[in-house]
Protein backbone atom coordinates (compact mmCIF):
# COMPACT_ATOMS: atom_id res chain seq x y z
CA UNK A 1 0.00 0.00 0.00
CA UNK A 2 0.90 3.45 -0.73
CA UNK A 3 1.65 5.92 1.85
CA UNK A 4 -1.60 7.86 2.40
CA UNK A 5 0.08 10.59 4.20
CA UNK A 6 1.91 12.19 1.84
CA UNK A 7 0.63 15.79 1.96
CA UNK A 8 -0.03 17.36 -1.22
CA UNK A 9 -1.25 20.58 -2.49
CA UNK A 10 -3.96 21.32 -5.74
CA UNK A 11 -3.43 24.50 -7.98
CA UNK A 12 -4.27 25.47 -11.48
CA UNK A 13 -1.95 25.41 -14.52
CA UNK A 14 -3.64 27.99 -16.70
CA UNK A 15 -7.22 27.95 -17.10
CA UNK A 16 -7.57 24.11 -18.54
CA UNK A 17 -5.31 22.18 -16.19
CA UNK A 18 -5.01 21.31 -12.42
CA UNK A 19 -1.72 19.92 -10.89
CA UNK A 20 -1.32 17.47 -7.79
CA UNK A 21 1.68 18.34 -6.16
CA UNK A 22 3.18 16.37 -3.46
CA UNK A 23 6.22 18.27 -2.57
CA UNK A 24 9.10 20.18 -5.25
CA UNK A 25 11.71 17.24 -4.63
CA UNK A 26 13.10 14.08 -6.46
CA UNK A 27 12.02 11.20 -4.56
CA UNK A 28 11.10 7.11 -5.41
CA UNK A 29 8.35 6.86 -2.97
CA UNK A 30 6.94 10.67 -4.10
CA UNK A 31 7.11 9.43 -7.61
CA UNK A 32 5.80 6.18 -6.75
CA UNK A 33 2.33 8.07 -5.41
CA UNK A 34 2.78 9.79 -8.76
CA UNK A 35 2.72 6.88 -11.08
CA UNK A 36 0.04 5.21 -8.63
CA UNK A 37 -2.44 8.25 -9.33
CA UNK A 38 -1.50 8.34 -13.12
CA UNK A 39 -2.67 5.07 -13.09
CA UNK A 40 -5.49 5.23 -11.05
CA UNK A 41 -6.78 8.29 -13.24
CA UNK A 42 -6.25 6.28 -16.23
CA UNK A 43 -8.34 3.43 -15.49
CA UNK A 44 -10.92 5.76 -13.67
CA UNK A 45 -10.78 8.79 -15.13
CA UNK A 46 -11.84 12.23 -14.17
CA UNK A 47 -14.74 13.60 -15.96
CA UNK A 48 -13.46 15.64 -19.03
CA UNK A 49 -10.28 14.34 -18.78
CA UNK A 50 -8.49 14.95 -21.73
CA UNK A 51 -4.58 13.41 -20.71
CA UNK A 52 -2.46 13.49 -17.60
CA UNK A 53 1.70 14.38 -17.70
CA UNK A 54 3.05 12.59 -14.62
CA UNK A 55 6.34 14.19 -13.48
CA UNK A 56 8.88 13.65 -10.58
CA UNK A 57 6.74 14.78 -7.39
CA UNK A 58 3.17 16.57 -9.60
CA UNK A 59 0.66 14.99 -11.63
CA UNK A 60 -0.99 17.38 -14.00
CA UNK A 61 -4.61 16.93 -15.58
CA UNK A 62 -5.30 18.48 -18.55
CA UNK A 63 -9.64 19.21 -19.00
CA UNK A 64 -11.66 20.07 -21.23
CA UNK A 65 -13.45 23.24 -19.83
CA UNK A 66 -15.90 23.45 -22.97
CA UNK A 67 -17.36 20.29 -21.96
CA UNK A 68 -17.21 19.86 -18.30
CA UNK A 69 -19.12 23.67 -18.58
CA UNK A 70 -22.13 22.12 -19.76
CA UNK A 71 -22.05 19.31 -17.50
CA UNK A 72 -21.68 21.09 -13.91
CA UNK A 73 -23.67 24.17 -12.46
CA UNK A 74 -22.74 27.47 -12.59
CA UNK A 75 -21.72 28.85 -9.36
CA UNK A 76 -18.84 27.35 -9.37
CA UNK A 77 -15.54 27.36 -11.57
CA UNK A 78 -14.50 24.34 -13.79
CA UNK A 79 -11.28 24.46 -12.18
CA UNK A 80 -13.60 24.29 -8.56
CA UNK A 81 -15.19 20.97 -9.67
CA UNK A 82 -12.58 19.50 -11.13
CA UNK A 83 -10.44 19.98 -7.70
CA UNK A 84 -13.08 18.10 -5.46
CA UNK A 85 -13.76 15.48 -8.28
CA UNK A 86 -9.72 15.13 -7.74
CA UNK A 87 -10.07 15.37 -4.04
CA UNK A 88 -12.47 12.56 -3.35
CA UNK A 89 -10.27 10.21 -5.93
CA UNK A 90 -7.42 10.89 -3.83
CA UNK A 91 -9.40 9.64 -0.66
CA UNK A 92 -8.80 6.21 -2.44
CA UNK A 93 -5.79 4.36 -1.85
CA UNK A 94 -3.95 3.10 -4.69
CA UNK A 95 -2.42 -0.38 -5.06
CA UNK A 96 1.32 -0.35 -6.06
CA UNK A 97 2.68 -2.08 -9.19
CA UNK A 98 -0.45 -2.22 -10.82
CA UNK A 99 1.98 -3.10 -14.02
CA UNK A 100 4.89 -4.92 -13.35
CA UNK A 101 7.78 -3.29 -13.42
CA UNK A 102 10.11 -4.38 -16.27
CA UNK A 103 13.59 -3.56 -16.46
CA UNK A 104 14.94 -2.13 -19.59
CA UNK A 105 18.90 -3.28 -20.19
CA UNK A 106 20.39 -1.05 -22.46
CA UNK A 107 23.48 -0.73 -24.04
CA UNK A 108 26.10 2.53 -24.59
CA UNK A 109 29.30 2.73 -25.55
CA UNK A 110 31.61 4.95 -23.55
CA UNK A 111 34.36 5.18 -26.22
CA UNK A 112 36.22 8.94 -26.22
CA UNK A 113 34.28 9.76 -29.72
CA UNK A 114 30.70 9.31 -28.31
CA UNK A 115 31.68 10.94 -24.74
CA UNK A 116 33.11 14.24 -24.81
CA UNK A 117 32.22 14.76 -21.34
CA UNK A 118 33.72 11.68 -19.64
CA UNK A 119 37.11 12.75 -19.15
CA UNK A 120 36.45 15.60 -17.59
CA UNK A 121 33.72 14.03 -14.97
CA UNK A 122 36.39 11.80 -14.19
CA UNK A 123 39.47 14.29 -13.72
CA UNK A 124 36.32 16.75 -11.47
CA UNK A 125 35.81 14.03 -9.11
CA UNK A 126 39.08 12.02 -9.46
CA UNK A 127 38.24 8.59 -10.20
CA UNK A 128 39.48 7.02 -13.84
CA UNK A 129 37.02 6.89 -16.81
CA UNK A 130 36.69 3.14 -16.10
CA UNK A 131 35.67 3.88 -12.81
CA UNK A 132 32.75 6.13 -14.28
CA UNK A 133 31.49 3.36 -16.69
CA UNK A 134 31.37 0.95 -13.78
CA UNK A 135 29.58 3.32 -11.31
CA UNK A 136 27.39 4.28 -14.12
CA UNK A 137 26.77 -0.11 -15.24
CA UNK A 138 26.27 -0.94 -12.12
CA UNK A 139 23.17 0.91 -10.77
CA UNK A 140 19.47 0.04 -11.85
CA UNK A 141 17.77 3.85 -12.32
CA UNK A 142 14.30 4.34 -11.98
CA UNK A 143 12.22 5.94 -15.29
CA UNK A 144 11.15 8.96 -12.97
CA UNK A 145 9.59 10.49 -15.73
CA UNK A 146 9.44 11.24 -19.61
CA UNK A 147 9.31 15.05 -21.01
CA UNK A 148 11.73 17.79 -22.82
CA UNK A 149 11.44 15.94 -25.56
CA UNK A 150 9.38 12.69 -27.13
CA UNK A 151 10.74 9.77 -25.23
CA UNK A 152 13.73 11.88 -23.30
CA UNK A 153 13.26 9.47 -20.13
CA UNK A 154 14.46 11.13 -16.40
CA UNK A 155 16.50 8.32 -14.63
CA UNK A 156 18.22 8.33 -11.31
CA UNK A 157 19.96 8.10 -8.75
CA UNK A 158 23.66 8.62 -9.74
CA UNK A 159 25.51 7.69 -7.35
CA UNK A 160 27.19 10.68 -5.51
CA UNK A 161 30.78 9.46 -7.06
CA UNK A 162 29.57 10.68 -10.51
CA UNK A 163 27.38 13.42 -9.94
CA UNK A 164 27.86 16.40 -11.90
CA UNK A 165 25.90 19.56 -12.66
CA UNK A 166 24.93 20.50 -16.34
CA UNK A 167 26.58 22.76 -18.49
CA UNK A 168 25.85 26.28 -18.18
CA UNK A 169 24.95 26.94 -21.69
CA UNK A 170 23.78 23.99 -24.00
CA UNK A 171 25.02 22.18 -26.39
CA UNK A 172 24.38 20.12 -29.38
CA UNK A 173 23.77 16.98 -28.70
CA UNK A 174 23.09 13.79 -31.08
CA UNK A 175 20.73 11.34 -30.53
CA UNK A 176 21.10 8.43 -28.81
CA UNK A 177 23.58 10.32 -26.03
CA UNK A 178 23.86 9.24 -22.30
CA UNK A 179 24.42 12.08 -19.77
CA UNK A 180 24.26 13.12 -16.35
CA UNK A 181 22.86 16.18 -15.11
CA UNK A 182 23.37 16.53 -10.68
CA UNK A 183 21.65 12.95 -9.45
CA UNK A 184 19.56 12.10 -12.84
CA UNK A 185 20.80 10.16 -15.75
CA UNK A 186 19.05 10.28 -19.28
CA UNK A 187 19.21 9.76 -23.07
CA UNK A 188 18.49 11.88 -25.94
CA UNK A 189 15.93 10.50 -28.14
CA UNK A 190 16.95 12.91 -30.44
CA UNK A 191 19.85 15.66 -31.84
CA UNK A 192 18.91 18.51 -29.82
CA UNK A 193 20.50 21.44 -28.04
CA UNK A 194 20.98 20.27 -24.24
CA UNK A 195 22.91 20.78 -21.18
CA UNK A 196 23.85 17.14 -19.71
CA UNK A 197 27.13 16.14 -19.42
CA UNK A 198 27.64 13.25 -21.94
CA UNK A 199 29.11 9.94 -20.83
CA UNK A 200 28.80 7.34 -23.49
CA UNK A 201 25.80 6.87 -26.34
CA UNK A 202 23.49 3.75 -26.81
CA UNK A 203 23.04 2.62 -30.76
CA UNK A 204 19.30 2.01 -29.28
CA UNK A 205 16.20 4.24 -30.35
CA UNK A 206 14.60 5.98 -27.44
CA UNK A 207 11.89 7.25 -29.86
CA UNK A 208 11.08 5.61 -33.04
CA UNK A 209 8.01 7.05 -35.52
CA UNK A 210 7.83 3.53 -37.48
CA UNK A 211 6.99 1.68 -34.10
CA UNK A 212 3.46 1.61 -33.12
CA UNK A 213 4.71 2.74 -29.48
CA UNK A 214 7.35 4.99 -30.92
CA UNK A 215 8.77 5.48 -27.12
CA UNK A 216 10.65 3.03 -25.71
CA UNK A 217 10.97 3.65 -21.82
CA UNK A 218 8.07 4.86 -19.75
CA UNK A 219 7.44 6.30 -16.43
CA UNK A 220 7.88 3.43 -13.57
CA UNK A 221 10.18 1.35 -15.68
CA UNK A 222 13.66 0.46 -14.51
CA UNK A 223 17.17 0.60 -16.84
CA UNK A 224 20.65 -0.72 -16.05
CA UNK A 225 23.42 0.47 -18.40
CA UNK A 226 25.92 -2.04 -19.75
CA UNK A 227 29.22 -0.98 -21.92
CA UNK A 228 29.71 -2.41 -25.43
CA UNK A 229 32.74 -1.70 -27.76
CA UNK A 230 32.87 0.33 -30.74
CA UNK A 231 32.63 -2.32 -33.01
CA UNK A 232 29.34 -3.55 -31.51
CA UNK A 233 27.95 -0.33 -31.47
CA UNK A 234 28.60 -0.15 -34.96
CA UNK A 235 26.73 -3.32 -35.72
CA UNK A 236 23.97 -3.52 -33.42
CA UNK B 1 -2.55 16.32 -58.31
CA UNK B 2 -3.47 18.68 -56.19
CA UNK B 3 -2.11 21.60 -54.19
CA UNK B 4 1.59 21.95 -55.77
CA UNK B 5 4.38 24.10 -53.83
CA UNK B 6 6.05 26.44 -56.45
CA UNK B 7 8.13 28.41 -54.28
CA UNK B 8 8.96 27.28 -50.51
CA UNK B 9 7.41 29.65 -48.12
CA UNK B 10 10.20 30.79 -44.59
CA UNK B 11 8.05 28.07 -42.57
CA UNK B 12 4.57 26.35 -43.75
CA UNK B 13 3.54 23.37 -41.89
CA UNK B 14 0.54 20.89 -41.89
CA UNK B 15 -1.36 21.32 -38.68
CA UNK B 16 -4.39 20.58 -36.68
CA UNK B 17 -6.20 21.28 -33.52
CA UNK B 18 -3.05 19.07 -31.41
CA UNK B 19 -1.89 15.53 -31.11
CA UNK B 20 -3.65 14.76 -27.22
CA UNK B 21 -2.46 12.29 -25.06
CA UNK B 22 0.45 11.33 -25.31
CA UNK B 23 2.18 14.28 -23.04
CA UNK B 24 2.90 11.93 -20.62
CA UNK B 25 5.60 10.33 -23.19
CA UNK B 26 7.04 13.19 -23.23
CA UNK B 27 5.38 14.00 -26.96
CA UNK B 28 3.66 17.52 -27.36
CA UNK B 29 0.68 18.50 -28.92
CA UNK B 30 2.15 20.97 -31.28
CA UNK B 31 -0.66 22.06 -33.79
CA UNK B 32 -1.88 25.41 -35.34
CA UNK B 33 -0.35 28.63 -32.94
CA UNK B 34 -3.96 30.37 -33.53
CA UNK B 35 -6.61 27.26 -33.18
CA UNK B 36 -9.44 29.79 -33.20
CA UNK B 37 -8.89 31.31 -37.06
CA UNK B 38 -7.67 27.74 -38.19
CA UNK B 39 -11.34 26.65 -36.88
CA UNK B 40 -12.98 29.13 -39.00
CA UNK B 41 -11.07 28.46 -42.20
CA UNK B 42 -12.39 25.01 -42.06
CA UNK B 43 -15.88 26.09 -41.02
CA UNK B 44 -16.13 28.18 -44.24
CA UNK B 45 -15.21 25.60 -46.49
CA UNK B 46 -17.70 23.31 -45.03
CA UNK B 47 -14.62 20.84 -43.05
CA UNK B 48 -14.70 19.73 -39.37
CA UNK B 49 -13.39 22.19 -37.42
CA UNK B 50 -10.26 19.58 -36.29
CA UNK B 51 -9.09 19.51 -39.98
CA UNK B 52 -5.94 20.06 -40.98
CA UNK B 53 -5.03 23.62 -42.61
CA UNK B 54 -1.66 24.78 -43.91
CA UNK B 55 -0.23 27.14 -40.99
CA UNK B 56 2.04 30.13 -43.08
CA UNK B 57 4.26 32.29 -42.13
CA UNK B 58 5.57 34.98 -43.84
CA UNK B 59 7.10 35.20 -46.72
CA UNK B 60 5.22 32.29 -47.62
CA UNK B 61 5.15 29.76 -50.22
CA UNK B 62 3.36 30.15 -53.96
CA UNK B 63 0.73 27.29 -54.65
CA UNK B 64 0.14 25.77 -57.45
CA UNK B 65 -3.94 23.94 -57.68
CA UNK B 66 -3.40 21.31 -59.86
CA UNK B 67 -6.81 20.08 -59.47
CA UNK B 68 -9.90 22.87 -58.71
CA UNK B 69 -11.03 23.51 -54.85
CA UNK B 70 -12.81 25.70 -52.23
CA UNK B 71 -10.54 27.26 -50.20
CA UNK B 72 -10.40 29.68 -47.44
CA UNK B 73 -7.97 31.87 -45.60
CA UNK B 74 -7.71 32.75 -42.08
CA UNK B 75 -5.40 34.20 -39.63
CA UNK B 76 -2.87 36.86 -40.35
CA UNK B 77 -3.79 39.16 -43.51
CA UNK B 78 -0.69 38.04 -46.09
CA UNK B 79 -2.49 40.03 -48.79
CA UNK B 80 -3.01 36.79 -50.73
CA UNK B 81 -3.84 36.81 -54.79
CA UNK B 82 -4.39 34.39 -57.25
CA UNK B 83 -3.08 34.53 -60.65
CA UNK B 84 -2.12 37.95 -59.67
CA UNK B 85 -5.91 39.15 -58.67
CA UNK B 86 -6.06 40.03 -54.90
CA UNK B 87 -8.42 37.95 -52.95
CA UNK B 88 -9.76 38.42 -49.46
CA UNK B 89 -9.01 36.68 -46.23
CA UNK B 90 -12.35 35.19 -44.40
CA UNK B 91 -14.45 33.99 -47.59
CA UNK B 92 -14.79 30.85 -48.91
CA UNK B 93 -13.17 31.08 -52.78
CA UNK B 94 -13.80 28.66 -55.77
CA UNK B 95 -10.12 27.98 -57.22
CA UNK B 96 -9.94 26.76 -60.81
CA UNK B 97 -7.10 24.28 -62.08
CA UNK B 98 -3.90 25.86 -62.65
CA UNK B 99 -4.38 28.83 -60.49
CA UNK B 100 -1.57 30.45 -58.39
CA UNK B 101 -2.02 31.26 -54.88
CA UNK B 102 0.39 33.56 -53.65
CA UNK B 103 0.74 36.21 -50.50
CA UNK B 104 2.39 39.38 -51.27
CA UNK B 105 3.43 41.45 -47.67
CA UNK B 106 2.46 40.51 -43.85
CA UNK B 107 -0.10 43.45 -43.96
CA UNK B 108 -1.37 42.30 -40.30
CA UNK B 109 -0.93 39.43 -37.96
CA UNK B 110 2.08 36.46 -37.75
CA UNK B 111 0.27 33.44 -39.32
CA UNK B 112 -2.46 32.55 -41.81
CA UNK B 113 -4.37 29.77 -42.57
CA UNK B 114 -5.38 27.74 -45.53
CA UNK B 115 -8.22 25.27 -45.50
CA UNK B 116 -9.36 23.35 -48.44
CA UNK B 117 -12.86 21.49 -48.45
CA UNK B 118 -12.69 18.07 -47.87
CA UNK B 119 -9.07 18.31 -46.30
CA UNK B 120 -5.63 16.85 -47.09
CA UNK B 121 -4.70 13.50 -47.66
CA UNK B 122 -1.93 12.66 -45.32
CA UNK B 123 -1.18 10.01 -43.25
CA UNK B 124 -2.38 10.61 -39.48
CA UNK B 125 0.26 10.05 -36.63
CA UNK B 126 -1.09 9.60 -32.77
CA UNK B 127 -4.04 10.92 -33.79
CA UNK B 128 -3.41 14.10 -35.24
CA UNK B 129 -1.96 15.52 -38.64
CA UNK B 130 0.35 17.70 -36.89
CA UNK B 131 3.63 18.36 -37.84
CA UNK B 132 6.06 17.63 -35.06
CA UNK B 133 9.14 19.60 -36.29
CA UNK B 134 11.56 18.52 -33.89
CA UNK B 135 10.30 14.43 -33.59
CA UNK B 136 10.55 14.52 -37.71
CA UNK B 137 6.53 12.92 -37.85
CA UNK B 138 3.54 13.83 -38.69
CA UNK B 139 2.34 16.38 -41.12
CA UNK B 140 3.57 16.23 -44.78
CA UNK B 141 6.69 13.59 -43.97
CA UNK B 142 7.00 15.52 -40.76
CA UNK B 143 9.18 18.77 -42.07
CA UNK B 144 8.10 22.43 -43.37
CA UNK B 145 6.73 22.19 -46.93
CA UNK B 146 9.29 22.56 -49.93
CA UNK B 147 9.40 23.59 -53.48
CA UNK B 148 7.72 20.69 -55.59
CA UNK B 149 6.10 19.05 -52.87
CA UNK B 150 2.27 17.79 -53.90
CA UNK B 151 -0.51 18.04 -51.16
CA UNK B 152 -2.83 15.72 -52.46
CA UNK B 153 -6.76 16.44 -51.39
CA UNK B 154 -8.80 13.81 -49.45
CA UNK B 155 -12.02 12.88 -51.73
CA UNK B 156 -14.48 16.17 -52.17
CA UNK B 157 -17.69 16.76 -53.85
CA UNK B 158 -17.42 20.51 -54.39
CA UNK B 159 -19.52 21.20 -57.19
CA UNK B 160 -17.24 23.74 -59.51
CA UNK B 161 -19.42 23.61 -62.29
CA UNK B 162 -20.32 27.55 -61.21
CA UNK B 163 -17.05 28.48 -61.68
CA UNK B 164 -17.44 27.53 -65.16
CA UNK B 165 -14.13 28.82 -67.34
CA UNK B 166 -13.66 31.72 -64.31
CA UNK B 167 -9.99 31.41 -62.42
CA UNK B 168 -11.79 32.21 -59.64
CA UNK B 169 -14.62 33.03 -57.57
CA UNK B 170 -14.86 34.57 -53.98
CA UNK B 171 -18.34 33.36 -52.29
CA UNK B 172 -20.16 36.69 -51.50
CA UNK B 173 -20.26 36.13 -47.28
CA UNK B 174 -17.92 36.81 -44.90
CA UNK B 175 -17.05 35.14 -41.32
CA UNK B 176 -17.37 37.39 -38.79
CA UNK B 177 -13.98 37.82 -37.29
CA UNK B 178 -14.78 40.59 -35.13
CA UNK B 179 -14.18 38.62 -31.86
CA UNK B 180 -10.19 38.45 -32.48
CA UNK B 181 -10.17 41.46 -34.58
CA UNK B 182 -9.73 43.74 -31.88
CA UNK B 183 -6.04 45.80 -31.95
CA UNK B 184 -5.32 45.62 -28.63
CA UNK B 185 -1.86 44.19 -27.09
CA UNK B 186 -3.73 43.12 -23.38
CA UNK B 187 -2.87 39.75 -22.65
CA UNK B 188 -5.02 38.12 -20.07
CA UNK B 189 -2.87 35.82 -17.55
CA UNK B 190 -3.52 33.96 -14.39
CA UNK B 191 -0.47 33.53 -11.64
CA UNK B 192 1.50 30.27 -11.91
CA UNK B 193 2.26 28.09 -8.67
CA UNK B 194 5.88 30.15 -8.66
CA UNK B 195 4.91 33.55 -8.60
CA UNK B 196 5.52 33.89 -5.29
CA UNK B 197 8.76 33.60 -5.96
CA UNK B 198 8.60 36.99 -7.39
CA UNK B 199 9.39 39.99 -5.21
CA UNK B 200 6.56 42.31 -4.51
CA UNK B 201 8.35 44.94 -7.03
CA UNK B 202 8.68 42.30 -9.88
CA UNK B 203 5.16 41.12 -9.45
CA UNK B 204 4.02 44.74 -10.11
CA UNK B 205 6.66 44.92 -12.74
CA UNK B 206 4.46 42.32 -14.51
CA UNK B 207 1.32 44.27 -15.02
CA UNK B 208 3.08 47.74 -14.81
CA UNK B 209 5.15 47.52 -17.80
CA UNK B 210 4.72 46.03 -21.86
CA UNK B 211 7.01 43.71 -22.49
CA UNK B 212 8.78 43.50 -26.14
CA UNK B 213 8.33 40.19 -28.38
CA UNK B 214 11.97 39.84 -29.35
CA UNK B 215 13.07 38.12 -32.70
CA UNK B 216 13.65 35.17 -30.42
CA UNK B 217 10.16 34.41 -30.71
CA UNK B 218 8.92 31.40 -32.68
CA UNK B 219 6.52 28.39 -32.55
CA UNK B 220 8.19 26.94 -29.43
CA UNK B 221 7.87 30.08 -27.37
CA UNK B 222 8.00 33.95 -27.53
CA UNK B 223 10.76 35.78 -25.55
CA UNK B 224 9.57 38.91 -24.16
CA UNK B 225 11.76 41.39 -22.95
CA UNK B 226 11.12 43.36 -20.20
CA UNK B 227 12.91 44.77 -17.48
CA UNK B 228 14.38 41.95 -15.48
CA UNK B 229 12.21 40.50 -13.37
CA UNK B 230 14.17 38.86 -9.72
CA UNK B 231 12.94 36.51 -7.18
CA UNK B 232 13.31 36.20 -3.71
CA UNK B 233 14.44 32.48 -4.20
CA UNK B 234 17.03 30.21 -6.40
CA UNK B 235 15.43 27.04 -5.03
CA UNK B 236 15.38 24.76 -8.18
CA UNK B 237 12.03 24.04 -9.61
CA UNK B 238 11.78 19.99 -10.01
CA UNK B 239 10.82 19.24 -13.33
CA UNK B 240 7.06 19.52 -13.95
CA UNK B 241 4.30 20.31 -16.33
CA UNK B 242 3.87 23.37 -18.79
CA UNK B 243 1.49 24.27 -21.21
CA UNK B 244 0.50 26.71 -24.11
CA UNK B 245 0.66 29.96 -22.37
CA UNK B 246 2.67 29.31 -19.66
CA UNK B 247 4.83 31.98 -18.63
CA UNK B 248 8.55 31.22 -17.62
CA UNK B 249 11.15 32.97 -15.78
CA UNK B 250 14.26 32.19 -17.52
CA UNK B 251 17.85 32.36 -15.67
CA UNK B 252 18.66 36.50 -16.58
CA UNK B 253 14.81 37.41 -15.28
CA UNK B 254 13.01 38.01 -18.55
CA UNK B 255 10.21 35.87 -19.43
CA UNK B 256 8.93 33.30 -22.36
CA UNK B 257 5.54 32.11 -23.23
CA UNK B 258 5.52 28.84 -24.61
CA UNK B 259 3.37 28.36 -27.86
CA UNK B 260 2.43 25.45 -29.84
CA UNK B 261 6.13 23.59 -30.18
CA UNK B 262 6.16 23.91 -26.43
CA UNK B 263 8.30 21.13 -24.00
CA UNK B 264 5.26 19.02 -22.04
CA UNK B 265 7.69 19.52 -19.00
CA UNK B 266 9.78 22.45 -17.33
CA UNK B 267 12.12 23.47 -14.81
CA UNK B 268 11.77 27.30 -14.61
CA UNK B 269 9.78 28.82 -12.37
CA UNK B 270 6.10 29.47 -13.98
CA UNK B 271 5.20 32.71 -12.86
CA UNK B 272 1.85 32.86 -15.11
CA UNK B 273 -0.33 31.30 -17.55
CA UNK B 274 -1.92 32.79 -20.79
CA UNK B 275 -6.04 32.66 -20.33
CA UNK B 276 -6.78 30.08 -23.47
CA UNK B 277 -9.00 32.40 -24.53
CA UNK B 278 -6.11 34.97 -25.79
CA UNK B 279 -3.87 32.29 -26.94
CA UNK B 280 -4.96 33.45 -30.19
CA UNK B 281 -4.63 36.61 -29.97
CA UNK B 282 -0.72 36.26 -28.77
CA UNK B 283 0.18 33.97 -31.38
CA UNK B 284 -0.56 36.73 -34.07
CA UNK B 285 1.82 39.10 -32.54
CA UNK B 286 5.46 39.72 -33.78
CA UNK B 287 8.67 40.18 -33.49
CA UNK B 288 8.99 43.66 -31.97
CA UNK B 289 5.55 44.33 -30.81
CA UNK B 290 4.58 45.04 -27.33
CA UNK B 291 2.17 43.16 -24.83
CA UNK B 292 0.92 44.40 -21.70
CA UNK B 293 -0.37 41.47 -19.35
CA UNK B 294 -3.60 41.85 -17.03
CA UNK B 295 -4.44 39.55 -14.16
CA UNK B 296 -7.66 37.41 -14.88
CA UNK B 297 -9.37 35.01 -12.52
CA UNK B 298 -10.39 31.26 -13.22
CA UNK B 299 -13.96 32.86 -13.78
CA UNK B 300 -13.00 35.05 -16.95
CA UNK B 301 -10.78 32.65 -18.06
CA UNK B 302 -13.56 29.85 -18.34
CA UNK B 303 -16.39 32.85 -19.50
CA UNK B 304 -13.88 33.99 -22.37
CA UNK B 305 -13.47 30.72 -23.76
CA UNK B 306 -17.16 29.76 -23.45
CA UNK B 307 -18.05 32.90 -25.23
CA UNK B 308 -15.57 32.53 -28.06
CA UNK B 309 -16.71 29.22 -28.55
CA UNK B 310 -20.27 30.08 -28.77
CA UNK B 311 -19.21 32.76 -31.19
CA UNK B 312 -17.52 29.66 -33.10
CA UNK B 313 -20.54 27.53 -33.11
CA UNK B 314 -22.73 30.13 -34.33
CA UNK B 315 -20.39 31.33 -37.37
CA UNK B 316 -20.00 27.48 -37.53
CA UNK B 317 -24.06 27.61 -38.31
CA UNK B 318 -23.89 30.17 -40.64
CA UNK B 319 -21.33 28.89 -42.67
CA UNK B 320 -22.95 25.41 -43.05
CA UNK B 321 -26.19 27.31 -43.97
CA UNK B 322 -24.91 29.68 -46.42
CA UNK B 323 -22.97 26.70 -48.52
CA UNK B 324 -25.57 24.72 -48.67
CA UNK B 325 -27.64 27.36 -49.75
CA UNK B 326 -24.84 28.82 -52.22
CA UNK B 327 -24.28 24.98 -53.89
CA UNK B 328 -28.50 24.46 -53.65
CA UNK B 329 -28.66 27.07 -56.33
CA UNK B 330 -25.51 26.28 -58.89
Amino acid sequence: MNNPSIPYRIFPIGDSAITIDFGNTINESINKEVIARFNQLQEKPLPGLIEMIPAYSSLTIYYDILALKKKINNTTTVFEWTKEQLEEKLKMPVQENIIEERLVRIPVCYDGEFSPDIQELAAEKNISVDEVIEIHTSATYKVYMLGFLPGFAYMGEVDEKITIPRKPQPQNVLAGSVGIAGKQTGIYPLASPGGWQIIGRTPLKLFDTDREEPVLLKAGEFVQFFSISKDEFENF
Amino acid sequence: MSLKIFKAGILDTIQDQGRYGHQHLGINPGGVMDKFSAQIANMLVGNDVKEAVIELHFPASVFIFQQPALIALSGADFSASINGEKIPSLHPVLVNKNSVLQFHRAAKGARAFIAVKGGFNIPIWLGSFSTNLKAAAGGFMGRALRKDDEIGFKKSSTNISYLGTKEFLVLPWKADHKWENSSTNEIFILPGNECCRLTDKSKEKIFGQPFTITNQSDRMGFRLKGEPLLTTTNEEVISSAVGFGTVQLLPDGQLIVLMADHQTTGGYPRVAHVISAHHSRLAQMKAGEMVRFRLANQQMAEELLIKQQQHLLQLQNACTFKLQEFFKRV
